[in-house]
């Protein structure tokens, strides 16, 4: 199969955003995915949330793993770089790329296998070095790609579609991501749009490393009655924590709330997280609280979704490495090469 | 009792230590001293994987004609370490000479009576002088060190010097030095029949080289061949390579105004994450490097495929070792050679370059990201530990003022505006190498997807079999590209007409320098080529078809690099001779000239003579 790209057709009313680029410019080659898989909805997301930011597209580096959820970036953003890297290892590949270049935007899309499994390791260390990211696990509790094996996030006493039951625990991708140092931690579910939106746009905003998982059934192997990553399933135990509106660049605030109703956090780029509490008990801010809400409402047999934990004042990678503003690939000789003197001095120092 | 050796400025002197008792610095001391005086070493340091307790031992070969490999034999033994007291007494030659602490007195047995036997009470001498026994046990390898510049004669003041340098910054701790120093000097002076037949004397055979080992000096290379991401995750011989790049940076690489970096170094979680971070980096248009050695190169498989497969411009120090990791990691070999050479799944081979010592360390290791980006694909500098971690007197480092980074073919904003239907994987120049675009360079052009081989020349998706085939084939001819552009061998031609040819490469060049001539004294002549990469040199297959056969020394089991050959030139297996060295220590001059003696004769080709021992 050779897929050409989508032929760009633009209707001439077709709205417009602050970078003059209507949605279509953020599409990307036509999917591939089965019909009504979730993570087509995700990178139908993905493109409302850059568009909504009017992020020039290809100021943003598209990385993945291997899995239906990591061959997505090819369907959105397609004036982007893409790297479909090896499975399990997006976390890496993305890690350097920001070392080489702080000035992009960082996008890595992975699936529950990618990351849960064989990439737990990058995962959790991308998470605690502060890599400036948006990191999205697109997760249906199966392989989807290799045809419906259980995955570490399968909960215990799933039932697949062959019958057979999981008898391990589930990994919890967020609360580990909290629990790592990962300063902006959301989950969603893909079917839900008007949720899942909003957060991708303040994670794309959020100055550090950025997780959220997004529930997103596969309906070729995961999504009959006894599966808990099922469409019906997620929509009867949906428990949303918050509802989120992003305000970049102080946008005219147009619905006004009761007071005590919504709390304001501002990130580091001056974006305002507007949350409407829809849980007592849940302080997004906190850490340590927000860990224990998760842990607590997941006994309940509740997936909390919503903006789980976000510390406004992230320190991310190249701050900590104390790296110069100039991205690194920018550098030129005379930034980079010590010349002939600096080395008759090691010589000299070598005698 | 044979006669005792007598030589001037040509012995090998070996301690044996034990591992955190402090005597390497002292060791060290010894060999600057000599240095100091004129007079050219190789030193050799051998080591256990262990952080105090286990025997070491520091091996210095004293040549003022100038042989850098290991001579093999030992002519002096400082016995330190009562463990391996009895292999280290059998190791001397005949005629040779012992040195001990002989504080506690030793049954005769203990000794062998063709060898010069003396003793200096070194416990007794410091346990009188202190009474901290940290500056017991440390003061008494400066006082062998005073004991040994009496015995062989060196010039107290070289001696005094190097001390000086070495606390630099402490001045504090110098004169307490000296004083030790003179109460060994003092006592040998008193007691012992100074000098011993093996003396030192000054000469002028240093010149201007440097003292450094191979890891320090490729970390510096990285640095002026334009680093700025180094990922790595600690494996003996290697971490001192991403070490010394670090100490590097921070001298030279600082922003002179803010003290900003201009550079990143992260220690991974593992290997894979190392060579992932660098094949991002790279990717996103840095110049990425990581250090391991075999068994970070193994975990390190699946990435490597997939580098090679998306073109990325990659570098690796691979600083070898003996394998596997259970095995012995601090010993040296040349044996990671083919698991480089083809690394990963699918077809790939790779590009490796082979330095000879750590002035060619520095030199690869700044071209290894020039190659990189010329040639868009993984490069592996392959030292070994015997040219990482130990010094070597070299070349000193050189640079051309007017050299500039070559970034290959890398298409900015202007470039792909003035291209025609930018395609990644197009051969418009037909030499194999495409165009490439770094992220974010182009609101509208030259955006790409990077995957594996499932791609056209336009890097669309796809699974067919012609393009495929077509990818592959020009990633051959970016293969054939890669061998005009690499280190070309070196050929050394033999002094009379030889009708065979030897080839060897690395760390084995030292010694095989001297090897060559020694058997040339015996009228075994030989040409040599020293190979400096893979893929190779049309010069390779052409020296190998001259010769009617070739010797082909190297530190594996395995004979590597002539598989490599082989596989690679279609040679005939019968016309390759291996010469394989493989204990884990580094060969030596006399192994090679017996190997290859030892053949020449028994095929009677050649005019031989038998060495005198
Ligand atoms: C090293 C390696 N092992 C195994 C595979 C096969 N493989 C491809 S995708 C996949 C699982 C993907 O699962 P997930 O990340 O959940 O993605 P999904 O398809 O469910 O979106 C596996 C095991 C591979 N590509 N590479
Ligand atoms: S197999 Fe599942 S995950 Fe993959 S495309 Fe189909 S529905 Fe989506
Ligand atoms: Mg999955």
């Amino acid at each position: 199969m050779t897929f050409l790209p989508k032929p760009k057709l633009h209707h001439p009313k077709l709205p417009t955003n602050t970078v003059g680029l209507t949605r279509r410019d953020y599409e990307g080659a036509i999917s591939t995915l089965c019909a009504g898989c979730g993570h087509d909805s995700i990178s139908a997301a993905i493109i409302q949330a850059c568009f909504n930011l009017a992020i020039p597209p290809h100021r943003i580096a598209k990385l993945s793993g291997i899995g239906c959820s990591s061959k997505t970036p090819t369907y959105f953003l397609g004036a982007a770089h893409g790297f479909n890297s090896v499975h399990g290892r997006m976390p890496s590949v993305l890690t350097g790329a920001y070392l080489a270049n702080r000035d992009l935007i960082y996008l890595g899309v992975s699936g529950d296998g990618d990351s849960a499994s064989i990439g737990f390791g990058q995962f959790a260390h991308s998470m605690r070095r502060g890599v400036n990211m948006t990191y999205i696990v697109e997760n249906n509790g199966v392989y989807g790609l290799t045809k419906g094996q259980f995955s570490a996030t399968s909960d215990k006493g799933s039932v697949a579609k062959k019958g057979a039951v999981n008898a391990d625990q589930p990994i919890d991708l967020a609360a580990i991501a909290v629990q790592l140092g990962a300063t902006f931690v959301a989950r969603s579910f893909s079917g839900d749009k008007e949720q899942l939106v909003p957060l991708i746009e303040a994670a794309l905003t959020h100055q550090g490393a950025a997780f959220i998982d997004v529930l997103s059934p596969c309906v070729a192997f995961n999504n009959h009655a006894g599966s808990t990553k099922s469409y019906d399933f997620i929509r009867e135990h949906n428990d949303a924590l918050n509802k989120l509106d992003i305000m970049v660049n102080r946008d005219a605030i147009t619905v006004s709330y009761a007071p005590g109703e919504v709390t304001d956090v501002m990130q580091h780029d001056g974006s305002v997280l507007r949350l409407r509490k829809l849980h007592e008990g849940h302080d997004p801010t906190d850490r340590a609280s927000a860990m224990h809400h998760i842990m607590e409402r997941k006994a309940a047999g509740e997936i909390v979704t919503g903006l789980i934990y976000v510390d406004p004042e992230p320190t991310a990678l190249h701050e900590s490495l104390g790296t110069v503003a100039a991205p690194l690939n920018a550098l030129g000789d005379s930034e980079l090469c010590p010349g002939v003197d600096a080395l008759a001095k090691v010589n000299a120092s070598l005698r | 009792m044979p006669q005792p050796l007598i030589a001037t400025n040509d012995f090998v002197v070996k301690f044996a230590n034990v591992n955190g008792s402090g005597s390497a610095s002292a060791n060290g001391l010894f060999a600057k001293s000599i240095l100091r005086m004129g007079v050219p070493i190789a030193s050799r340091n051998i080591f256990p994987s262990n952080i105090q307790g286990l025997p070491t031992w520091f091996e210095v070969r004293v040549s003022e004609a100038g042989h850098m490999g290991r001579r093999g034999g030992v002519d002096m033994m400082v016995a330190m370490n009562p463990q391996t007291w009895d292999r280290d007494i059998a190791e001397i030659e005949a005629g040779g000479y012992l040195f001990y602490d002989s504080t506690r007195p030793m049954p005769k047995s203990k000794f062998r009576d063709d060898i010069t036997i003396i003793g200096c009470p070194l416990t007794e001498i410091t346990n009188a002088a202190y009474s901290d026994p940290r500056q017991r046990q440390l003061f008494k390898n400066i006082v062998y060190l005073g004991a040994l510049s009496a015995l062989l004669d060196m010039e107290v003041e070289a001696v005094q010097h190097c001390i000086a340098a070495q606390f630099k910054g402490k001045e504090k701790l110098v004169p307490a030095n000296y004083a030790a120093l003179e109460m060994g000097r003092s006592w040998a002076q008193a007691n012992l029949q100074c000098p011993i037949g093996l003396t030192l004397k000054r000469a002028d055979k240093v010149g201007d080289r440097i003292f450094v080992e191979g890891n320090a000096a490729a970390g510096l290379g990285a640095v002026y061949g334009g680093a700025t991401v180094c990922a790595w995750y600690p494996i003996t011989p290697s971490t001192s390579l991403a070490e010394a790049f670090e100490k590097y940076c921070t001298r030279l690489r600082k922003d002179p105004e803010t003290g900003e970096k201009r550079y990143a170094i992260v220690q991974a979680e593992d290997e894979l994450a190392s060579i992932g971070m660098v094949i991002g980096a790279a990717w996103n248009g840095a110049r990425a490097f990581t250090a391991t050695s075999g068994p970070g190169i193994s975990l390190m498989q699946e990435f490597l495929g997939l580098a090679y497969f998306a073109e990325i411009p990659a570098v690796l120090f691979d600083v070898q070792r003996a394998g596997p990791s259970t095995g012995m990691p601090t010993r040296t070999q040349q044996s990671d050679l083919l698991s480089a050479a083809y690394a990963s799944h699918g077809d790939t081979k790779h590009v490796m370059l082979l330095p000879e010592d750590p002035s060619e360390c520095f030199t690869f290791g700044a071209d290894a990201f020039d190659l990189a980006d010329r040639l868009q694909t993984p490069i592996f500098v392959m030292l070994d530990l015997d040219i990482g971690m130990n010094d070597w007197l070299c070349e000193p480092f050189a640079w051309d003022p007017n050299r500039r980074m070559d970034r290959g073919k890398v298409l900015d904003a202007a470039g792909l505006d003035a291209a025609q239907n930018f395609g990644r994987y197009q051969d418009i120049d037909g030499d194999g190498i495409p165009y490439r675009t770094w992220p974010g360079t182009h609101p509208e052009k030259g955006a790409f997807f990077t995957r594996g081989t499932s791609r056209d020349r336009q890097a669309r998706y796809t699974e067919e079999g012609a393009p495929y085939v077509d990818n592959m084939q020009r990633l051959l001819r970016k293969f054939e590209t890669a061998k005009s552009v690499v280190p070309r061998p070196i050929m050394r031609a033999a002094k009379e007409k030889a009708r065979d040819g030897v080839i060897y490469y690395g760390s084995t060049s030292a010694a095989m320098k001297e090897a060559l001539s020694a058997l040339e004294a015996e009228g075994v002549h030989l040409d040599a080529l020293r190979i400096r990469a893979f893929p190779f040199h049309q010069d390779v297959a052409d020296f190998i078809a001259a010769h009617d056969r070739v010797f082909v020394v190297e530190q594996n089991r395995d004979a590597q690099l002539r598989t490599l050959l082989m596989n690679e030139e279609s040679i005939d297996p019968a016309k390759m001779i291996a010469v394989l060295h493989y204990d884990g220590t580094p060969i030596t001059a006399r192994f090679i000239q017996a190997a290859i003696a030892d053949r020449a004769s028994a095929a009677n080709v050649l005019p031989f003579r038998k060495a005198t021992p």
